[in-house]
């Protein structure tokens, strides 16, 4: 009982740090690549000058952050100044506990290990309740610096966020309805069972979601909280080297979690598309490479990391598209369409999957 | 350790892991961070592009930030109270259906009010003109 | 498991008192947030892994957020001589004293004497009546049959409830209009 318990601590440990790590390194990654699509996407070159063709670029940056001096204004509250940013970034990253890598696990001196840290009976709710204490820190960074650019970024940022995660959280209920789980795994075994991605039934959820999922992490076109016109770069105008590194972090791992969750429960997670189709079996092209369960487990990680790239995509896109909204937009947009659109849809769901006989 | 709790176990180390990967990483930056001042005075105080910061002495502000998370806990509450309904929908079947109707019709109707009560609008943009502004 | 329940217990009444003796408001919502979090944990070490998840969620992600916009709205941030003043201190005391006495009463009247230790698996065995979903399904489950079945009416006079919230926050907030 001891040694398995000890075992079972041991493998967690493993997990997380894979995990944490993933999350981590992938952040310099994905600000490399969004300045190289947008770049792409205004006729530019994009960073070009550390490294081949800029590719170490966001490396320099982070080092160059953590050289940096640590400063802390003195009008600012000093210990609520110093964990604002640890509030932001903690959650962001505890989200990603419950999200599923892979469909099939691997064994491993006879110990099964499985592509997620764990699998919650109320999975989405966890990363829900977990991610609106982020909003928590945003605010105390801001009231902390006690300078009015980030005072007004954070009163604004928080209204956005709050006001965004309603419609996040009901675009969410009609794939629930679907699904009769919140467990993230089981979300997606549900789909298998269905034989259909709940992309196809909740494409109203979805738009809603991801809309919402943007504004939730204050990127653009949503990102009024530091629009650098009018309020500096908002509620981190204060903050310098790897404390507001920490703060960049953070919003990278929530487009992450943003992107899994809507990978999760829109698209089939780890499944193949039309995985019940046997001809395209050919698509989870690991299953041929390499010999037993690493096939699987690979194939299951290719498709996370591809539908989540295609996320992360559309993030980069929409930036690089959409102007800024204006705040009165911004929140007759969140509380006039989204709001009720996300209610219309979660009746529709209902009425439809008693339509369809999927009930009783 | 029953059942319930051992999934939580790897939340709870994932919390301690995430704020010492968090800690860490500021640590490092204080142990490698340049500590040099060259003007002590200027580079704390408040961002104000080396103005001398104004004290935002009226740090009040305007009472629809209050609206708006009194709003947000009340549908929150709401999102809540339908994420085990929407589990459990399929073995329901109309009843379920209905009972929902029921539930957020009067949500409906409070969200109609909120909107006529006009607690929804930010204005247009526009800057307000003062009232007496002649000519 | 005691290990675990005496630990979130500390840590949930330690951050309390620091609540209320905090003279910074903001600094009290921060205290707040901990003891919310520490009473989650005991929510999830009784097998009510929903409830721990509204608890966070609307707790710590929703009210503290009012709390704050609050503190900030009335720059309340000193509350100096607040915690001094001798009336109110003792004024506190006595209605916690009745808090205290009311639960204990509560208790009593529930017949609840000693607090028994849950079964491996979940909801207590008292709150799945017979022809229930059993313990094995999931605890969102669980509550969402419950609540829809047995707890039918409170389930919707909730909504009338927050009905009835939502038109008194517009009436406080917009006195003007």
């Amino acid at each position: 009982m001891e040694t398995q318990m000890f075992i079972t601590i041991l493998i967690s440990v493993v997990q997380i740090s894979i995990v944490l790590s993933l999350v981590a390194l992938s952040v310099p990654l994905l600000i490399l690549m969004e300045r190289k699509v947008i770049g792409f996407m205004q006729s530019r070159i994009g960073p070009k000058r550390v490294g081949p063709s800029g590719m170490l670029q966001t490396i320099a940056d982070g080092l160059k952050l953590l050289l940096k001096e640590d400063i802390i204004p003195d009008r600012a509250d000093k210990w609520v100044f110093r964990l604002a940013p640890m509030i932001v970034l903690v959650p962001a990253f505890v989200a990603f506990a419950v999200v599923p890598f892979s469909g099939t696990g691997l064994n491993v001196f006879g110990q099964r290990i499985t592509p997620w840290v764990t699998d919650l009976n109320i999975g989405i709710l966890f990363i829900i309740a977990i991610s609106s204490v982020g909003v928590f820190g945003i605010i105390l960074g801001g009231w902390a610096s006690n300078s009015k650019y980030p005072l007004l970024g954070a009163l604004r940022s928080a209204a956005q966020m709050v006001s965004y995660e309603v419609p996040l959280g009901l675009a969410l209920v009609g794939g629930l309805m679907w699904a009769g789980t919140a467990s993230m795994v089981g979300i997606v075994e549900a789909q298998r069972e269905a034989h259909l991605w709940f992309f196809i039934p909740q494409v109203v959820g979805t738009v809603i979601y991801f809309m919402a999922g943007v504004a939730e992490t204050n990127r653009a076109p949503f990102d009024l909280a530091e629009a650098e016109t009018e309020l500096v770069s908002g509620f981190h105008t204060e903050y310098s080297g790897m404390r507001f590194g920490l703060y960049f972090i953070a919003e990278y791992a929530n487009m992450l979690i943003v992107a899994a969750v809507a990978t999760t429960m829109f698209f089939g997670g780890w499944l193949r598309p039309f995985p019940n189709v046997s001809w395209l079996a050919f698509l989870d092209i690991f299953n041929f490479i390499l010999p037993g369960q690493w096939g699987p487990f690979m194939s299951g990680l290719m498709w996370v990391i591809i539908k989540v790239s295609c996320f992360i995509f559309l993030y980069y896109w929409i930036r690089a598209t959409f102007p800024r909204y204006r705040y009165d937009q911004l929140m007759s947009i969140g509380w006039k369409w989204l709001l009720p659109l996300a209610l219309a849809n979660i009746m529709g769901t209902g009425a439809l999957l008693l339509w369809l006989g999927q009930t009783g | 350790m029953n059942s319930t709790l051992l999934p939580y176990l790897p939340v709870f180390l994932f919390l301690l892991f995430a704020a010492g990967l968090g800690g860490g990483m500021v640590i490092a930056s204080t142990l490698a961070g340049r500590r040099r001042r060259d003007e002590p005075a200027v580079d704390l105080s408040a961002y104000e592009c080396g103005l001398k910061p104004a004290d935002p002495e009226h740090k009040r502000y305007t009472v629809k930030f209050y609206m708006v998370a009194m709003l947000f806990i009340l549908l929150d509450l709401e999102v809540a109270f339908l994420y085990p309904w929407a589990v459990v929908y399929r073995d329901l079947g109309w009843y379920g259906f209905w009972l929902m109707a029921v539930f957020m019709a009067l949500l409906t109707i409070g969200f109609i009010y909120v909107w006529a009560r006009g607690a929804l609008e930010w204005g247009d943009g526009r800057p307000r003109r003062p009232k007496t502004a002649g000519g | 498991m005691p290990l675990i329940f005496y630990m979130l217990a500390l840590v949930a009444v330690v951050s309390a008192l620091m609540v209320v003796t905090r003279p910074n408001a903001v600094h009290s919502a921060m205290w707040l947030v901990l003891t919310f979090f520490a009473v989650a944990g005991l929510y999830i070490l009784q097998g009510a892994e929903y409830i721990a998840a509204v608890q966070v969620l609307v707790y710590a992600g929703g009210i503290m957020v009012l709390f704050l916009f609050v503190i900030m709205l009335v720059n309340l941030e000193q509350v100096d001589g607040f915690v001094r003043s001798r009336m109110r201190l003792s004024g506190a005391v006595v209605l916690a004293g009745l808090m205290l006495v009311s639960v204990g009463a509560a208790f009593r009247l529930a017949g609840v004497t000693q607090v028994v230790p849950l079964p491996d698996g979940g909801l207590p065995g008292s709150l799945a009546g017979p022809g229930e979903p059993s313990l094995a399904a999931g605890n969102l489950e669980v509550v969402g049959t419950i609540l829809l079945t047995s707890y039918l009416l409170p389930f919707e006079l909730v909504s009338v409830v927050l009905l009835v919230a939502v038109v008194g926050a517009i009436v406080l907030a917009r006195r003007e209009a």
